[in-house]
């Protein structure tokens, strides 16, 4: 906070920036726990999704959307949004997620989906890498609403006088 | 102490506790106090820091069985 000459007290704003390219339910838990802290910290938050990252950002429900071959074998083998992702240690082919999820109920931890929407209710800013969208052949109408699209350079942009700055 | 609002985070895991007193505090005006219970161990850190970073004061802190209270002012 300073003081300027009129004797306005302004804030400038710190920024919280966070890359995340893991597609796993534990990194992503922590980028948006963090997130969601940075928000409380009067940061303005930027999550910038990319490769498996984007999959947090998936409805869950089936989109019908035009795709090729390729593009709809990757639809099939990734998770279809933050729910359905997998941890990074000790998945056992999905029992593991569960066994976290009834962890995290008796904890009173936020599931990631609630995460998620936290971060959106605390106007933290998430944007879907376009570019890798293409790659893994993800289309706006699969992603959340109220995100943004953009590019290596608004990441740039924001992380450049950025404070807080990850990448999960 | 003239407490304004009452935040119950009892039972809440972080980042819970200080998303909710922040989304209190909003809703404060500058000098109005706010009052928060939480059974998070690491809520003193955590309230103690928000607080110097967020421009408000810790006026109090109290800890009765288990449960954690704060006095915030708003800055």
């Amino acid at each position: 906070m300073f003081k300027t000459l009129g004797g306005y007290i302004m804030t400038e704003k710190k920024k919280t920036t966070i890359v995340l390219l893991s597609g796993d339910y534990d990194k992503a838990m922590a980028a948006y726990i963090i997130a969601n802290g940075a928000a409380a910290y009067d940061h303005e938050v930027t999550i910038f999704h990319t490769f498996w990252g984007l999959n947090a950002l998936r409805k869950d429900e089936h989109i019908l959307v035009k795709k090729g071959f390729m593009e709809k074998m990757f639809a099939k083998m990734m998770p279809r949004g933050a729910d359905k992702m997998g941890l990074s240690r000790m998945n056992f082919a999905g029992i593991g997620p569960k066994l976290i999820k009834n962890v995290m109920k008796k904890h009173n931890a936020i599931p990631l989906p609630q995460l998620i929407e936290m971060a959106q209710e605390q106007d933290v800013k998430l944007i879907a890498c376009t570019m890798t969208m293409d790659l893994l052949g993800l289309q706006e109408e699969e992603l959340l609403d109220n995100i943004e699209y953009a590019g290596v350079a608004a990441y740039l942009a924001e992380a450049e006088d950025g404070n807080v700055n990850l990448f999960i | 102490m003239n407490v304004t609002r009452v935040v119950d985070a009892k039972g809440l895991a972080c980042p819970m506790p200080i998303v909710k007193t922040k989304k209190a505090m909003n809703e404060l005006e500058s000098g109005q106090v706010l009052e928060i219970h939480t059974t998070d161990k690491g809520a003193k850190n955590v309230l103690t820091a928000w607080a110097k970073s967020t421009g408000h004061e810790l006026l109090d802190y109290e800890e009765e069985t288990d449960v954690f209270k704060f006095w915030i002012k708003k800055g």
